[in-house]
């Protein structure tokens, strides 16, 4: 169950006073201060259009006791492609909406404005579709509580340092583009000496362990400065871990050609243990480390 | 006069699909021809300081110029 770890820790953090805030976010996150640095990371030479000088839209019939919320949430329109993006602010009742993210982003889009773009699936955190920016910190909206202090609005942008389809749509093509790269299937030539399935022992299956559960939501690829400054040719934390889940897998035969492919400077070597990997993940997983293990594989063979 | 580099990529764009148009059946080229100018005409009017927009378009028109050159698509019809 560690895999599904809940958010608390960080979202304690975030409903505190916000100097004290920015003061923990700064000694525990590898960034600057999480807000302004998820606007910087949109685009330093094109940053949205502010909530201060947007429109708010009001859900309709407030309850004298509601508590209302206000959302920033960023748009874009590909049809207008000249207008800027911008935030467009919405409030919610807190008592007529479920407790996640998503339950809110479902709410806005079903009763208060139907043009808010963002995918979802399984609203559980197994899909990873719901993968967005949600107050400086990139994660699952599903997976995201709402901060119940309505005095804190939220901001909640697309995956940083992504195109951006439309509103909080990220066009991961190439972030797909590099997961087929590494080949993430099984290559083997030799059949079982039986001729049934190829088996494993417990304990090679429990080296997988942690490795197989990524849902290439591509939170911690795109939390990753080192990836978002060579997206090119970096590999980025989710596809090296899912990488040396084929180089740990005690059946794939072809590991040799594995290592020689990340064997250059800049697949493999531009992570510079960072660690914003490890510490946004929303399943609790540690691409870190399965990094350091792919290294540690490297230097000692 | 001296083209900016957004100037030239739109341009590198557009002789490209021209250069993909040619290896077309000869009677269609012209459907394509077509098609690829209504969608360069369609944002002539776009201000050319709008970088973003440009860019947008431009990475647009990479992914709808990788689709139409495949050699499944044999004639396109407005």
């Amino acid at each position: 169950m560690a895999a599904l770890r809940t958010s608390t820790s960080r979202l304690l953090a975030s409903t505190r006073p916000h100097a004290f805030r920015s003061a923990i976010a700064a000694r525990n996150y590898a960034t600057v201060e999480p807000v302004s640095a998820a606007a910087e990371a949109m685009s330093a030479s094109q940053p949205p259009v502010s909530p201060k000088k947007t429109s708010t839209i009001h859900e309709q019939g407030q309850s004298p006791e509601a508590r209302t919320k206000t959302f920033h949430i960023y748009r874009w329109s590909p049809d207008t492609p000249s207008q800027k993006p911008k935030m467009q602010s919405y409030t919610l009742d807190l008592n007529k909406t479920g407790p996640m993210m998503l339950d809110a982003l479902i709410r806005i889009k079903n009763e208060v404005d139907p043009t808010l773009t963002f995918r979802r699936s399984c609203r559980e955190g197994i899909c990873g579709s719901c993968a967005m920016n949600i107050d400086g910190v990139n994660t699952l909206a599903c997976l995201c509580r709402i901060p119940s202090d309505t005095s804190h609005e939220s901001r909640i942008y697309p995956l940083p340092h992504t195109y951006v389809v439309k509103d909080l749509v990220p066009d991961l093509t190439q972030f797909y583009k590099q997961y087929k790269s590494i080949k993430p299937y099984l290559q083997r030539e030799t059949k079982s000496e039986d001729g049934l399935e190829i088996r494993q022992s417990p304990a090679d299956r429990k080296k997988l362990d942690g490795l197989y559960e990524c849902i290439l939501c591509a939170c911690c690829s795109t939390s990753c400065p080192s990836y978002w400054w060579n997206s090119e040719e970096y590999l980025g934390p989710a596809v090296l871990m899912q990488s040396y889940r084929w180089l740990a897998d005690s059946r794939d035969e072809h590991k040799a050609e594995r290592k020689a492919m990340l064997d250059n400077s800049m697949s493999l070597y531009r992570c510079h243990t960072i660690l914003n990997c490890s510490r946004t993940c929303p399943k609790g997983l540690n691409p870190g480390k399965a990094i350091a293990e792919i290294k540690k594989t490297m230097a000692f063979t | 006069m001296r083209l900016s580099g957004l100037q030239r990529n739109v341009l590198s764009l557009y002789r490209q699909s021209l250069r993909e148009i040619r290896k077309k059946p000869i009677d269609v080229q012209s459907n394509f021809r077509g098609y690829a100018r209504s969608e360069f005409a369609k944002n002539v009017t776009l201000d050319k300081k709008d970088f973003a927009a440009i860019e947008y378009l431009l990475r647009k028109g990479q992914r709808q110029l990788e689709i139409y050159s495949g050699p499944g698509i044999k004639s396109i019809v407005r």
